[in-house]
């Protein structure tokens, strides 16, 4: 029939798509994980490519210009988005991260500029692999975008 | 007074929505003798809506625009350094007035349609309205009833000391004003940045129109080409906006960003890509079922996807369900959007499902290298392109979803699993204008392309001997080249052979071939715009080369046969607020000097938020891209990076502009009179 030529073709495309997606995905798939699932796992992850996020600590912030070298620490925030509202709403959570020193904290090493979005509080994206001395190594860092911080009340009264 | 006044139109302007809905309805299935009396009332009511919620937006932006910043949202998004123009389009700058501006296109579009000749399709219009009254409906409760996401919150301290934000005054509370509002953030104050959420929005928007028909068609069962005729010049104005609007963020990216970049593969971006993706298919395939009848149950599939995807995209950037550098705040909206999606998603599908015997092919396809063929590969790859999105973007919840652990992908993942799909669409955008209908061989097919091939060829072999070598970029330019020259020769082909039989100068030939028939011409010059981007993709995705260093005046960066010498630096305070660091640099290229350049980094004060602005000098050839990175004393630090071709990109983005503006200018006799001259291959069954 004349049909079976397109069914193949059609089922020979879709074949490749699939094998495009699979191929791919374990080419550059990457744990997303928190810092306290990442200090967990420990020396299991050592070179492994992983992806993290935290609260930017804005006191650790230490940049060279020079040698576009930048280091800083990130402060644990939750994976889970429920568990964020729950406490209040990204804004608070980082917030209190940042706060809170009893959370666990990352030492995060970047080579390259410094972002314009990295400063205290900020939620940090880190994409890299675990360092054998617990120094996080990244070679992609996101910062979250801002008008999410839209600040909820002001502290500023006018009578 | 007037946030109160506001938030009251808004919400007639909800109860108008819902009375159009109910009147349609009634009107269309229920009343017996007064049908007609209803379904107008429901388009009245539709066309309604469109007045009172201007008059809600203007409220909000009269809010903006004379700094109240009791009302939250004006708070958020403006302060007192921003100049008024900014504040006026501060209305799409954060969430809740984004919204309202969604719901405002929503409304005009839905307007524009209520005023169009409806004598021919009546039994279409009331679930046009229904389809369109519901949407704009969702929304409309979105931001009346959702806390955070009404713009006419105020700020309000009770009498215990605590602060909250709510539309009335609760009871023992007072108003606060705050002196001044926090800004929107100085990275989104740039022109790309105004023009490009209104540009996605519309694109959005106006996919709604042509879905809207698609249901009326299904449920009505009036499931010919109809309804495609009716919208297709909406389609096409939809695909111009949400593809003007991709490329403004692109270009918004790389002009302020910084990372010498301008697509990340981040899933907001995802997000805006994937209704462009089914639009596209949708575009094409929706002339096969006009000229042969076929692929009626794709055009369904491809416009339901669509809107579901229009409505997932602009909920991808609401829910912070998913990690991104875009995503606003989460909230409530999540979970509802997500309701919203799966019941029209359902209903949709059932609907498609009703009819789908009355979807069948009036016709049979039974050349693999038919016209008709290609455009099914061509349904078959965007899809595929789509598939790999979705998997990237939805991949880190499935997997946490069932391993516990978030699993995400990365721009590699994107990369490797479209790039072909990408290359087997524009070796089809060159191949399928000459392939025939009905039937096709490798033969008529090669007769109709080989020249034009083989200067692709000889283009090939002339990037090579210019020293070329990557597989990928060869491959690249090699289809580039081939699309380019198939496009030209077939175009040239028909200009010439009218020049011929007619005693028309090749110009005037020209002018009036491609008047006679704008859509195939029109398309001609997109197609060519495509692989111009293309062109302006592959330079920049494969050849970038970057370097960076601090200097010292006088000292000099190399890169890629460009010697970059700083001159100065001026460091000084801006009228409204800010900080400019502005650098001096010389550019010269094989002794030959070239121009300065000035790359500058600010910043303001209010938000501290430092705002990168590189200095770029951009010929057809390359870009020379450099960021201003820090000052100390010991110099100044710069970061260079070297785009070869990206000009093409913005320009591919110009004239695919130009060749939509030719494709749907309205023709002197309206399309509907005028009967496809190809006939149908007519199949009783």
């Amino acid at each position: 029939m004349g049909r079976m030529k397109f069914m193949i073709g059609g089922l020979l495309i879709v074949a490749a798509v699939i094998y495009l997606i699979f191929s791919s995905t374990q080419a550059n798939a990457q744990y997303f994980l928190t810092i306290r699932e990442l200090q967990d796992k420990g020396q299991a992850l050592v070179g492994k490519d992983v992806r993290v996020s935290g609260a930017v600590v804005g006191d650790s912030i230490q940049y060279d210009p020079q040698s576009l070298t930048l280091n800083f620490t990130v402060a644990y925030v939750p994976g889970d988005n429920n568990e964020i509202t729950k406490m209040g709403g990204l804004a608070k959570v980082l917030h209190d991260a940042v706060q809170d020193k009893s959370l666990p904290r990352l030492e995060v090493a970047y080579h390259g500029v410094k972002p314009d979005l990295l400063k205290d509080e900020a939620q940090a994206i880190m994409t890299g692999k675990m360092g054998a001395d617990g120094t996080f190594e990244a070679n992609e860092l996101l910062l979250k975008c801002p008008t999410k911080y839209e600040e909820a009340v002001p502290n500023q009264v006018q009578k | 007074m007037i946030p109160i006044f506001g938030y009251g139109v808004l919400i007639l302007t909800f109860v108008v929505a819902l009375y159009g809905i109910g009147a349609a309805v009634y009107g269309a299935l229920y009343a017996q003798k007064d049908a007609a009396a209803w379904v107008e009332s429901s388009r009245r009511a539709m066309l309604l809506t469109f007045p009172l919620i201007t008059i809600a937006v203007l409220a909000v932006i009269y809010l903006l625009t004379t700094g109240h910043y009791e009302v939250q949202y004006v708070y958020s998004v403006t302060s007192s350094t921003m100049p008024a123009y900014l504040k006026a389009t501060a209305l799409w700058g954060g969430q809740a007035g984004s919204l309202l501006f969604w719901s405002w296109l929503m409304s005009a579009f839905a307007a524009a349609v209520t005023l169009r000749k409806w004598q021919r399709d009546l039994e279409f219009l009331p679930w046009v309205i229904v389809v369109s009254l519901v949407t704009l409906a969702f929304f409309l409760g979105l931001i009346i009833f959702v806390k955070g996401q009404v713009s006419f919150e105020r700020f309000w301290q009770l009498a215990d000391g605590s602060n909250t934000a709510s539309v009335f005054q609760p009871a023992g509370s007072t108003l606060l004003v705050p002196p001044d509002g926090n800004g929107l953030n100085p990275l989104l104050r740039h022109p790309g940045m105004i023009i490009h959420p209104p540009m996605l929005y519309l694109g959005f928007v106006s996919f709604v129109i042509p879905f809207a028909f698609a249901i009326a068609s299904l449920i009505t069962g009036r499931t010919d080409d109809r309804w495609i005729r009716v919208t297709r010049r909406w389609t096409l104005v939809a695909w111009l906006f949400l593809s003007l609007g991709l490329v403004l963020g692109m270009w918004w990216a790389y002009d302020v960003l910084g990372w010498g970049g301008y697509w990340g593969w981040d899933p907001v971006e995802i997000a805006a890509l994937m209704p462009w993706l089914t639009g596209t298919a949708f575009l094409h395939s929706v002339m096969i079922q006009e000229k042969r009848g076929l692929f009626k149950r794709w055009n369904m599939v491809l416009i339901v996807l669509t809107y579901a995807l229009v409505i997932f995209g602009t909920f991808l950037t609401r829910s912070g369900v998913l990690s991104s550098v875009h995503a606003f705040s989460q909230s409530a909206i999540g979970p509802l959007f997500f309701a919203f999606i799966g019941i029209t998603f359902a209903v949709s599908l059932g609907l498609l499902l009703y009819r789908w015997n009355d979807l069948r092919s009036e016709g049979q396809m039974t050349s693999l290298l038919s016209r008709e063929s290609l455009f099914l590969v061509n349904n078959l790859l965007f899809i595929g392109v789509l598939v790999v999105c979705f998997w990237g973007v939805i991949f880190p919840l499935i997997s946490e979803l069932f391993t516990g652990q978030k699993v995400t992908v990365g721009p590699l993942f994107y990369l490797r699993a479209t790039g072909p799909l990408f290359a087997g669409l524009l070796f089809l955008m060159g191949v399928a204008p000459l392939s025939a209908w009905t039937h096709s061989t490798y033969k008529t097919l090669g007769r109709a392309a080989w020249k034009p091939a083989l200067v692709s060829l000889l283009a090939l072999a002339a990037i090579f001997l210019l020293g070329v070598r990557s597989w990928i970029a060869l491959l690249g330019f090699w289809l580039v080249a081939l699309a380019v020259c198939l496009t030209l020769y077939e175009y040239g082909r028909e200009v010439y052979s009218r020049h011929k039989s007619t005693d028309e100068g090749l110009p005037l030939a020209f002018w009036r071939l491609t008047g006679r028939n704008r859509r195939r011409y029109g398309g001609f010059i997109i197609h060519l715009s495509m692989a111009i981007m293309a062109l302006g993709i592959i330079g920049i995705q494969v050849f970038q080369t970057s370097t960076q260093g601090t200097l010292l005046p006088g000292d000099t960066l190399e890169l890629s046969g460009y010697t970059i010498t700083f001159k100065d630096l001026a460091v000084f305070d801006a009228a409204d607020g800010h900080n400019v660091g502005r650098a001096v640099l010389q550019i010269t290229r094989g002794g030959q000097a070239l121009g300065e350049l000035y790359p500058r980094r600010d910043y303001y004060y209010d938000s501290q938020q430092p705002v990168t602005i590189p200095g770029v000098r951009s010929t057809f050839e390359d870009d020379l891209y450099v960021v201003l990175v820090d000052w100390q004393a010991s110099g100044v630090t710069f970061k260079v990076f070297h785009n070869p071709l990206v000009l093409w990109l913005w320009t591919g983005a110009l004239l695919f502009t130009l060749g939509m503006l030719v494709a749907a200018w309205p023709d002197r006799e309206t399309e509907t009179e005028r009967r496809p001259a190809v006939g149908r291959v007519m199949v009783k069954a």
